[in-house]
């Protein structure tokens, strides 16, 4: 049994090692990628209990009632905006301007905090109508759902604000430049998630 | 084997004279065309359904449905594309590898959720609004 079991690592193929090498990030990148698969599967279950519950008012508002479909076009616009001015950055970035870099960085922080804060308007004008999270599975399922949704963007600032002091501190250097990438990933993603929610959550509830 | 090789050959050297002496892994792979093609191609795809629905066009619940969904996975597929620069290249196929066993668990994930579930209530007694609003 010794003899056929060989301990482990002792038969790791070489061209691991090798793949290592060739990779200038570590596999950093990839690393995040598959974080953000994994969060796409959170925001999968959510939505398949959106899918579920959706219906259920519990005799209480439904998403026709509720939703003010003009005030989402316009979040939708702020977040798609966003994700093009991020886009801008890594472009100056790409040419090594610092300056521009972190005009584009602070563009893209404030339309996400602009959406986060028309979210949040959303939220407390809902919660003022009664429509609060306790009223109905619909509703319960429908914050859960926006809100760790908003939650994401929220921290995506964070990160944002993080990096944009860490650009001005030390410049564009490699490691700066490959977080920088990481959170392009994570923004672009969850603006990717935010197609699913307008389409899934608002215009499907908005329709009888 | 070839396949591990591959990454290291397919990524093509980026000369943007920095101080820096690194190439850009894959995620800088965009260019300020790339990235305006794929938001005016978002802003089409989000304009449609909000006007289809917004403006009640087909007057069909069901048909609407169906063709806002169909325009969300466009832009979907247009936000990974132009923004997240998706192929079937990088890290010699891995990235995208992770997408499509992802997109298989979130496909079985929402599908059978709502397969399963959708009778959920069917053993409920009917409720008037009135009941309703007097539950304990």
């Amino acid at each position: 049994m010794h003899e056929t079991t060989p301990p482990p690592g002792a038969t790791a193929p070489v061209f691991y090692e090798q793949e290592e090498h060739a990779h200038g990030d570590g596999g950093t990148l990839f690393g995040f990628w598959l974080y953000l698969m994994s969060d796409c599967l959170i925001f999968a279950a959510l939505f398949a209990t959106f899918g579920v519950l959706g219906r259920n008012y519990a005799a209480g508002p439904s998403g026709a009632d509720l939703f003010d479909l003009r005030l989402v076009a316009v979040n939708t616009g702020f977040l798609l905006l966003s994700s093009i001015t991020y886009g801008f950055a890594m472009l100056e970035m790409d040419k090594d301007r610092i300056g521009p870099t972190l005009k584009w960085l602070a563009v893209t922080g404030l339309f996400g905090a602009a959406f986060v804060g028309l979210e949040l308007y959303e939220f407390t004008h809902l919660i003022s109508e009664g429509a609060t999270p306790r009223r109905s599975a619909f509703l319960s399922s429908f914050f859960l759902l926006v809100g760790t949704h908003g939650l994401h963007v929220t921290f995506g600032i964070v990160w944002l604000l993080t990096l944009m002091v860490q650009v001005h501190r030390r410049g564009l250097i490699a490691a700066n430049q490959r977080r920088l990438m990481c959170l392009s990933m994570f923004w672009h993603f969850l603006d990717v998630v935010w197609i699913g929610v307008f389409t899934f959550v608002y215009l499907m509830g908005s329709m009888r | 084997m070839s396949e591990f090789a591959e990454p290291g050959i397919a990524r093509k050297p980026q000369d943007h004279g920095g101080t820096h002496g690194e190439p850009h892994p894959h995620g800088a792979q965009g260019t300020f065309r790339s990235y305006m093609t794929g938001f005016v191609l978002s802003v089409i795809l989000t304009a449609i359904p909000f006007w289809l629905v917004m403006g009640n066009v087909l007057d069909d619940t069901l048909l609407t449905g169906i063709v806002i969904m169909a325009l969300a996975a466009m832009q979907i597929v247009v936000h990974m594309v132009y923004f997240l620069h998706m192929n079937t290249k990088s890290e010699g196929g891995w990235t995208f590898l992770a997408l499509l066993f992802t997109l298989t668990l979130v496909v079985i994930t929402l599908v059978g959720s709502i397969w399963v579930m959708y009778h959920m209530d069917q053993n409920m007694m009917p409720m008037s609004p009135h009941e309703a609003l007097q539950r304990p």
